[in-house]
């Protein structure tokens, strides 16, 4: 299955997402939230999403859903770690908001959707209006 | 540039640590108040990490990159961080540096913040006084100046390019959410920046 990475400079808002997200697939493994600092303060930490990410793994890939300002060029930061250790696993980063995505991602997910399907579903969730 | 990587960077974090209520002072203007806190708690935890014993130049800033990847927070993290990294990819197994050695230095920093955020000059960004820095160090050398000569013009233009960040708009990061109320504020980042380079130069002339 598709592993899913939540990034959040909150550790309260990447797992608050994941408890949200994990009620559309009971008992989903590799939903990994990566918030905040070590330390419990706001920021992101490339090395926390790395160990993340390699967590969500299982093979088939992950997906990254990450909030504002700096969480996208530290998951890419990320990535770029695991490639310099010779790590081969297939992460993108999903240009979608966090809340609406994870849910659309976590069940295309548990659905058994490839990388991209997971991808696509995180990122149509978009277009979803509200009103 | 003679040995000394760890002291070098030991002088960076001491003056970025003495500057860090300055920095946060200017993020206040236009971000979130915290860059002198994010870059303090990230130097802290690099001179955590090293130690005397570490004479290797790139082992050592790629090192200090990882640490700022992870212990910095902000989008000061990444930037710097991967900066740190690339310069450490160029540098690998010398343990002194040659005027050359240090364009090359500048080049990779550059090359590595823009890979990262995706930023040009005039962005109102630590950019604005890397690249004009860089630049004035690569002509003063070819003019014929020695490491330190070069260092000084480079510290002189990164002066000019943070006064300049104050005239502009930022485009990228936090403060382009302010828009036009950007302008007459000097750039947190930049002033970081200024403040890493003028250590470079002073560790270089105090040796
Ligand atoms: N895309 C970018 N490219 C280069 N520098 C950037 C970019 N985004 C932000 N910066 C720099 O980062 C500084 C802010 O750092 P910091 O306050 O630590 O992070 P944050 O904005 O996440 O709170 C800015 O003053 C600017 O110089
Ligand atoms: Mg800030």
């Amino acid at each position: 299955m598709v592993g899913i990475v939540i990034v959040s400079h909150s550790w309260k808002i990447a797992e608050g997402v994941c408890d949200l997200a994990r009620e559309m697939a009971q008992g989903i493994e590799g939903l990994i939230p990566a918030g905040g600092l070590e330390d419990g303060s706001t920021g992101t930490d490339a090395q926390r999403i790395a160990d993340a990410i390699v967590e969500a793994d299982s093979g088939d890939g992950v997906v990254i859903l990450a909030d504002i300002g700096s969480a996208i060029m530290s998951a890419e930061a990320a990535i770029e770690l695991l490639e310099d250790e010779g790590r081969e696993i297939n992460a993108v980063i999903a240009d979608a908001p966090i809340v609406e995505g994870a849910v659309c991602a976590v069940v295309e997910a548990a659905g058994g959707g490839s990388v991209d399907a997971v991808l696509s579903a995180a990122e149509e969730s978009r277009e979803a209006n509200k009103l | 540039m003679p040995g000394g990587i760890y002291e070098c960077i030991s002088l960076i974090s001491e003056r970025i640590t003495a500057n860090k209520d300055l920095l946060t002072e200017l993020d206040r203007e236009i971000g979130d108040s915290d860059h002198g806190i994010n870059m303090a708690r990230g130097f802290q935890a690099v001179m955590e990490k090293l130690t005397p014993e570490d004479t290797d130049i790139g082992a050592t800033l790629k090192k200090a990159g990882m640490t700022l990847l992870s212990k910095v927070g902000g989008a000061s993290g990444p930037l710097y961080g991967t900066a740190y990294m690339e310069a450490g990819k160029i540098t690998a197994g010398k343990t002194e540096l040659t005027p050359e050695d240090m364009k090359a230095v500048f080049e990779a920093a550059i090359a590595g913040i823009q890979k990262r955020g995706k930023a040009v000059e005039g962005e109102k960004t630590m950019l604005d006084a890397i690249i004009p820095a860089s630049t004035a160090f690569s002509r003063r050398l070819y003019e014929g100046a020695d490491m330190a000569g070069a260092l000084d013009a480079a510290c002189e233009a990164a002066r000019e390019g943070v006064e300049y960040t104050k005239t502009i708009i930022a485009t990228k990061g936090r403060a382009s959410y302010l828009g036009e109320r950007s302008i007459g504020h000097q750039d947190p980042g930049a002033t970081s920046a200024m403040i890493t380079l003028e250590a470079i130069r002073d560790y270089i002339k105090g040796k």
